[in-house]
């Protein structure tokens, strides 16, 4: 690999170089999750919590908002001095959309983060493997064939289906890019993903053609949604959300050893095949959950993990704790956004993370580059 | 820091590298005497259909520094990864008198450290990091470092004069230096056979000898094996104890440098005019241009 000198030089010129001056320095920490950027990530969490709670068409103070959260632990009781009507949109309106979007944008910026790290590729996204055209294949065919209710309203069977076609197109990928047996590599999985990719849009696409009534309702849930969120979707996602992070976060630094490459992963003593399979199973069945309860909602999963690595360090060990936190602590914000701009409508929020999530990133990117040069 | 690096983690599993497994059931090839580092018997070896390697016989014994020589595409880096265990050869390669199937992944890697030939320079991961991935073989699977695996690596660092650089990215340094860290992370495996594919190939002249004389004295002090595949044959012919020239993917000749250093050998096979000068540590090969007419 040919890395460029320039890095080295431009500290030098800066005086920011300080191993060279001191060798005998003492040993230096490893890389790992420093106390600060954990706190930062859950004051990023608490923070959004309470400002998704707070903000909306009827505002309330955020203190009484905190002080009522706070009253949903178990043994506490504090004097809020909200209205029972007031404390009713709290726990049972607002509540659930933002621990949903924290929920599902953990997930997705943990996914994406994982996806990174196990194909070695700073392009991967959670729907790389093809969930987002299974899922819209089988949204698209539930609609078609009559499970719309009344507009506006998705049924229950949307979900479900979306899980089952994310899930079945992962799957899909898998068995075609191990088709080739041995030798199969991480970009012939790669390949297989955009290939079962565009099949199933095409699928869709023909569908869409065939019952263009429908298209309304599919066009919503594709970009996204946390409108329609209650503790349902919250309970529907949590045991997923539960077992991919489990799961990912237990495999960070194995991670770290994935990036040296197959041969010198196996050559260190592990199983690089057999750990890849079980992360991206892991993450895709996080993703499936997410993409079922909220519909595609894009660039959280790039931009999250991308943003930490350029801000806090490189190691898995910390860009994927990061990502879960400030990936979901992102969405609710956007969320935020979502509902308020063009209150009382709602903007779709894959398109609110676009918009605030790519001019925030080519910042962050533009900074980045300048403190570490 | 007076702990060896290639000793394992005090509280480490059992069959240090230091002690390799006994030839339980596998009679050592040669008499009553301590089983041979790399024993391959017979080594075939087919990738896509096309056959690499045939028929190979090898003996290292522990201790030895062997490299293996020969012309581009003749299964040098094939002959290393089988014997590294990245590719099957059921049958063929025993390590220490075990038969290399009979170990478990992160058994053979307390055994064989291997530095390839290119190694992969993960972006934005510092030095220190790099060099603890070496103790990956002692870290439960979903584990992290202790403080034996952090003593074990400085202590590396500290051998080969990297301590100052532990902090410092990896992509910022230089050809020689990375080659240190390189070398670095395959001691913090603390394996007694080092599998070094082209170790010199990036460098200068000044930083091969640099590289290759500090391989030797870790091997003499902590009794490492070297098996390594080399390009310059002069640089190769000083620094191992025997050659092994491949061919088409059959060992065309094994022994000392200078029974395998011949200019008859090298016109063979590397189809190449040399002459060779008998220097003052081992042969030394010329290339000389072919005069036309």
């Amino acid at each position: 690999m040919g890395r460029r000198a320039e890095p080295t030089l431009n500290r030098l010129r800066s005086g920011r170089v300080t191993s060279v001056d001191r060798p005998a320095r003492p040993a230096a920490a490893p890389a790992g999750l420093r106390a600060r950027w954990l706190v930062a990530g859950l004051v990023a969490v608490v923070g959004t919590l309470v400002a998704g709670v707070a903000l909306g068409p009827v505002s309330l103070p955020p203190g009484s908002v905190a002080l009522e959260l706070l009253n949903l632990l178990p043994g506490v009781r504090l004097e809020s001095g909200l209205t029972e009507r007031e404390i009713a949109i709290v726990t049972e309106l607002r509540l659930p959309r933002v621990v949903l979007g924290l929920l599902v944008g953990g997930l997705l910026a943990l996914a994406g983060g994982c996806y990174q790290g196990v194909f070695r590729n700073p392009l991967a996204d959670p729907y790389l493997l093809g969930v987002a055209a299974g899922a819209g294949l089988a949204v698209t065919a539930a609609i078609a064939l009559g499970a719309g209710g009344e507009p506006g309203r998705l049924p229950m069977t949307v979900p479900l289906a979306a899980f089952v076609g994310a899930l079945g197109a992962v799957l899909m990928t898998y068995l075609l890019g191990s088709a080739g047996g041995r030798g199969r590599s991480p970009a012939t999985l790669i390949l297989a993903g955009v290939a079962v990719s565009a099949f199933l849009s095409a699928g869709q696409t023909y569908l869409l053609q065939r019952n263009a009534d429908s298209i309304q309702q599919v066009y919503s849930w594709l970009l996204g949604r946390l409108a329609t969120a209650g503790w349902g979707d919250v309970r529907l996602v949590l045991p997923y959300f539960v077992v991919t992070v489990v799961v990912v976060l237990l495999h960070r630094r194995e991670l770290d050893v994935l990036s040296l490459g197959d041969d010198e992963a196996g050559s260190l003593g592990l199983h690089p095949q057999r750990s890849r399979y079980l992360l991206i199973a892991a993450a895709s069945l996080g993703t499936a959950a997410a993409v079922s309860a909220t519909g595609l909602i894009g660039f959280v999963g790039i931009i999250v993990p991308h943003t930490v690595r350029l801000l806090a360090g490189s190691s898995y060990r910390v860009i994927l704790p990061l990502s879960l936190l400030f990936g979901g602590a992102f969405l609710a914000l956007t969320d935020v956004v979502a509902r308020t701009a063009a209150a009382p409508g709602e903007v779709p929020i894959g398109v609110v993370t676009a918009l605030l999530g790519g001019p925030f990133f080519v910042l962050v990117l533009r900074t980045a580059r300048r403190m570490l040069a | 820091m007076t702990t060896d690096p290639t000793a394992p983690a005090p509280g480490g599993p059992p069959s240090p590298p230091g002690a390799p497994p006994s030839s339980s059931g596998v009679p050592p090839s040669s008499g009553g005497g301590p089983p041979p580092a790399v024993e391959v018997r017979r080594l075939q070896v087919a990738l896509g259909g096309v056959p690499v390697l045939t028929g190979v016989e090898l003996t290292v014994a522990a201790g030895e520094w062997v490299t293996v020589i020969g012309p581009n595409g003749a299964g040098k880096s094939t002959l290393l990864r089988a014997v590294g265990g990245l590719l099957p050869a059921p049958g063929a390669i025993s390590l220490f008198g075990t038969p290399s199937e009979a170990l478990r992944r992160r058994e053979r890697a307390r055994v064989v450290a291997t530095v390839p030939q290119s190694p992969v320079v993960p972006p934005g991961m510092a030095v220190l990091d790099y060099v603890l991935l070496g103790r990956t073989p002692y870290i439960p699977p979903l584990g992290r470092e202790t403080a034996a695996d952090l003593a074990a690596v400085d202590d590396v660092l500290g051998r080969l004069d990297l301590r100052g650089f532990a902090d410092r990215e990896l992509a910022t340094l230089s050809g020689g230096e990375r080659q240190r860290v390189f070398l670095a992370r395959a001691l913090a495996q603390g394996a007694t056979l080092l599998l070094l594919d082209e170790p010199t190939s990036a460098l200068d002249i000044g930083h091969q000898q640099e590289v290759l004389e500090l391989v030797d004295q870790l091997r003499r002090e902590h009794g490492l094996t070297v098996l390594a595949t080399m390009h310059d044959l002069s640089i190769a012919g000083e620094y191992a104890d025997r050659l092994v020239l491949l061919s088409a993917g059959r060992v065309a000749a094994v022994g000392p440098p200078r029974a395998v250093l011949t200019e008859e050998l090298l016109a063979a096979h590397y189809r190449a005019t040399v002459r060779v000068v008998q220097g003052e540590h081992g042969p030394l090969v010329v290339p000389v241009r072919r005069r036309h007419g």
